[in-house]
């Protein structure tokens, strides 16, 4: 038995007893050099064959996520392939949806689309939605609370169609490229990569099809199931803005020194803290003076997070923080940075907010957020304007809110004769219960829920009122506005973190 | 001091809110003449209407030599004005003329002496008659520069030293203390140079001026900090009203620090650095006696 | 009382445009385009009658092109509409 022909009985007789076939040597081995042997890989195919190959069916679930912001092609592209080829009652689960959305109003009409889970809703779409477009409501999620969903199954997606930037014959994607045809950037793919692992099939929608390895990659090849190479992904321009250009509006400025003193003498600025801020002006020029005290009482953070911006990116470069954790970059700086920095990292939105230990907003000490309205319970609503059509995104508000140690919403008393701090607000978004302090340019509210902060910020020489008194102050300006004319159809329903129902949207009457 | 357009309702309403230690509303040169009449009920309702906490309210009237002066001063006054300010200041009668038209609104609307009024010295004659002017009402509670047009009149423009505006600028701050009233240093516009507005700022701290005109909420920060008295300073005056009261309690007539006596200028000093660290908001008033 | 066309008021943030013309039919007829129609139309209108009753205009047909405007800008705007388009000022100066 010294040769393996002599063996084969045994193999066969092996083989059987473990129930497997016996090796036929069929093997057909190309020679052809794997540069151009890659670019025939079975995963590459036209949008429409990637569909048919996907199995997708009429009233099946597929996904998408926003990180091509208001120069999204994708979604208009595909959903309009999919109206092209018949398909009816299909559910999208965006992670959130803008202005360049409009077309879906037609499939809407066509009955292309009769479902939407999103984190937000603007423009055009969503004053359609306001007014009772869609048969079923709109589930909004915020973007820890969809993370999670994805991740337990409990939202189910058929079929991902995920733009990225570049992606190489296999699959493997990215949020930015480094080949010369690159097209489009956006850095972090942060909400793309739980639909990309737990989606039944994944079609990867890219610009830059380039070679194998495409690494460092956000979405891995292993899944990953068709490739599709298109002229655009993303309107670049629309994508990321490209400079820092900080605020000169004297109010963004007044309220982002505000917001700066509650975290320096909240009790949480100490060596090894860690941060998120948004994208807003106020947040923005908050950032600023916060490096300056760090700079001057030479404190280091330990990461921030986001919705990096180019001032964090800055920052990490100085040494003053040490590591940075990207689900979405909110600027060509920080899209870049991702690119060429090791310790800023993208990660999936489940690992950034769900409700699950280890996510990073559990290790969160302080965040700023923005508001559209606040109320005297400390709610705030992010998604329904004050004239009751929704306009707005859930984002990372109720995960970061929930999770920090100090959470700081940053809100002017008024917008025009708008009163920003109200009875009660339109849409309950996030639980006053996890608003620690509301920064208004009119005073600081804290939540009596934290005596000791309050005290710490009085202390330091922070003028602390009641927040009834901000709400009186407000009406007193501008009166009290007048209730807004809902009908009594539901258009959307607003999801906890932890999956619960927390808010219904009304349809909004003219 | 922080102008604000007296036709614009939206900066209006919010200014108070930077804190500035008073508001200019300006019917005068940030209004149109097609506007006049417009400018004047907007800011007529504003004074009634607005919470302005506190801050002192002062209009720039147009001069009362044009068609729009009289009806100002009545408007504002039902308003409710702090401050009237009087607009290319010359002389001391212009002065008393204002003086008369506001005691006429005042006697009928019952609430006489109420208004006060600051004179801007915007000419060579004006700053020629600088110290009559400021002495010229007891109603007068400052005066101030309006170097664009002073340096227009003088046949010259601003320069970034400042050095054509230095004979008005220490003329003004002798006549306000030989006078015993606040004076205040005229605009710096570029917004977009921070650093020669901080020097023109230190300048005019230096020179003796109580206080900056400013045209946007930015430049109020810098004002501040280079108003606001410097740590030892505080330390400083805070030993020497501590020895006042001291000698309060004694009886004593004789004010003394570590065994040295103080003058009274020193004295006077001390209790100024007081005052200013509670208007910048570096102490309370509690913790400036105590 | 007489009146002619006229109008008072910016397009500006915070601001509302005024324009006064000659009453077609008895009575003040507004028409109101608001920003934040839905939360304050209502007291928007009252504001605009209550001003023009009370300088005299009882017949008059209002265009109002509201930015957000508060109640003392509404007043102060619509009581310059209605001196320009009456001729009659409010001070005694």
């Amino acid at each position: 038995m010294s040769s393996y022909m002599e063996r084969s009985a045994t193999v066969k007789s092996v083989a059987a007893a473990m129930n497997k076939q016996v090796f036929a040597n069929k093997i057909e081995k190309s020679g052809e050099f794997r540069k151009e042997y890659q670019m025939k890989g079975s995963k590459i195919a036209t949008l429409e064959d990637a569909i048919i190959k996907s199995g997708l069916k009429d009233g099946m679930t597929i996904s998408f996520h926003h990180h091509f912001r208001g120069g999204d092609k994708v979604v208009n592209m595909v959903v309009g392939k999919l109206a092209e080829m018949g398909f009816k009652n299909l559910t999208i689960a965006a992670s959130s949806l803008s202005d360049v959305h409009a077309p879906l109003i037609e499939h809407i009409r066509n009955g292309v689309v009769t479902g939407i889970s999103t984190s937000g809703l603007r423009g055009e779409l969503a004053e359609e939605i306001s007014r009772g477009l869609l048969k079923e409501p709109v589930v909004f999620r915020s973007h820890g609370g969809r993370g999670g969903a994805v991740m337990s199954g409990e939202l189910h997606i058929d079929v991902a169609f995920l733009g990225a930037s570049s992606c190489d014959p296999a699959g493997n994607a990215s949020g930015y490229s480094r080949s010369e045809n690159a097209k489009s950037i956006c850095g972090a793919l942060g909400y793309a990569i739980p639909d990309s692992m737990m989606a039944d099939k994944v079609v990867i929608i890219t610009d830059d099809l380039v070679e194998y390895p495409n690494i460092p990659n956000a979405i891995s090849e292993d899944d990953v199931d068709y490739v599709v190479l298109v002229d655009s992904v993303g309107d670049s321009s629309k994508i990321s803005s490209g400079a820092i250009r900080d605020t000169k509006n004297p109010r963004d400025i007044l309220l982002a020194q505000m917001a700066a003193k509650v975290i320096i003498n909240g009790g949480y600025f100490q060596d090894g803290f860690s941060i998120q801020t948004g994208s807003g002006g106020a947040s923005l020029a908050a950032v600023k003076y916060i490096r300056e005290s760090m700079i001057e009482k030479g404190i280091h953070a330990s990461y921030a997070l986001g919705g990096i911006t180019a001032h964090m990116v800055k920052m990490h470069e100085e040494g003053l923080i040490h590591r940075l954790i990207d689900v979405q970059s909110f600027d060509r700086v920080a899209a870049e940075s991702i690119k060429t920095n090791l310790l800023h990292k993208g990660v999936g939105a489940n690992e950034y907010a769900s409700t699950a230990e280890g996510s990073a907003v559990h290790y969160l000490d302080m965040v700023i957020l923005s508001a559209l309205e606040v109320d005297v319970n400390f709610n705030v609503n992010v998604l329904v304007g004050s004239n009751g059509v929704i306009r707005g995104a859930v984002g990372g508000h109720p995960d970061t809110a929930a999770e920090s140690a100090l959470s700081i919403v940053v809100c002017p008393l008024m917008r025009g004769r708008i009163p920003c701090v109200v009875k009660e607000v339109t849409t309950l978004v996030t639980p006053g219960s996890t608003v620690d302090v509301i920064v208004t340019e009119y005073g600081i509210a804290v939540n009596p829920r934290r005596p000791e902060l309050a005290e710490r910020l009085r202390k330091a020489g922070l003028e602390i009122v009641d927040i009834h008194e901000l709400q009186r102050l407000a009406y007193d300006y501008v009166g009290e506005p007048d209730p807004l004319p809902f009908g009594d159809k539901v258009v959307g329903v607003v999801l906890n973190r932890d999956g619960s129902v927390q808010d219904v949207i009304m349809n909004i009457l003219d | 001091m922080m102008f604000i357009p007296g036709n614009n309702p939206a900066m209006m309403q919010d200014a108070f809110i930077y804190r500035p230690d008073s508001i200019m509303l300006d019917l005068e040169d940030a209004v149109t003449m097609a506007e006049k009449d417009a400018a004047r009920l907007l800011v007529h309702n504003a004074l009634k209407s607005i919470d302005f906490r506190g801050i002192e309210r002062v209009v720039r009237i147009n001069p009362l030599s044009t068609p729009y002066g009289r009806k100002d001063v009545e408007a504002v006054i039902k308003g409710g004005v702090d401050v009237i300010r009087m607009p290319k200041t010359e002389t001391a009668d212009e002065v008393r003329e204002l003086e008369a038209e506001i005691e006429k609104v005042e006697t009928k609307l019952g609430c006489l002496g109420r208004t006060r009024i600051m004179a801007a010295i915007e000419s060579a004659e004006g700053i020629c008659n600088a110290y009559a002017i400021a002495k010229a009402s007891k109603r007068m509670m400052g005066i101030a520069l309006g170097a664009e047009d002073y340096t227009a009149n003088l046949k010259t423009q601003r320069t970034p030293g400042g050095a054509e505006l230095l004979f008005a600028r220490q003329t003004i701050v002798v006549a306000a203390r030989a006078a015993g009233i606040d004076c205040f240093d005229t605009v710096f516009s570029n917004l977009d140079d921070m650093e020669s507005f901080r020097n023109e700022v230190e300048l005019i701290h230096n020179l003796g001026f109580d206080g900056k005109s400013i045209i946007n909420p930015r430049q109020i920060s810098i004002v501040n900090e280079v108003f606001a008295p410097k740590a030892k300073d505080i330390e400083k005056a805070r030993k020497i009203i501590a020895g006042i009261k001291e000698a309060e309690a004694k009886g004593s007539g004789v004010i003394s620090v570590n065994g040295k006596m103080v003058d009274r200028p020193v004295v006077l000093r001390a209790q100024r650095t007081m005052e200013l660290a509670i208007a910048s908001g570096i102490l309370t008033r509690e913790e400036a006696y105590e | 009382m007489e009146i002619k066309n006229a109008v008072a008021g910016t397009l500006e943030s915070g601001d509302i445009m005024i324009q006064i013309a000659p009453a077609e039919k008895e009575g003040l007829h507004i028409d109101l385009d608001s920003t934040v129609a839905a939360q304050f139309g209502r007291q928007i209108r009252a504001v605009i009658e209550e001003t023009l009753t009370g300088m005299g205009v009882t017949d008059a047909e209002i265009k109002a092109t509201d930015k957000g405007a508060r109640d003392c800008t509404i007043r102060a705007r619509v009581t310059a509409a209605a001196v320009r388009a009456t001729g009659v000022d409010v001070w005694e100066s």
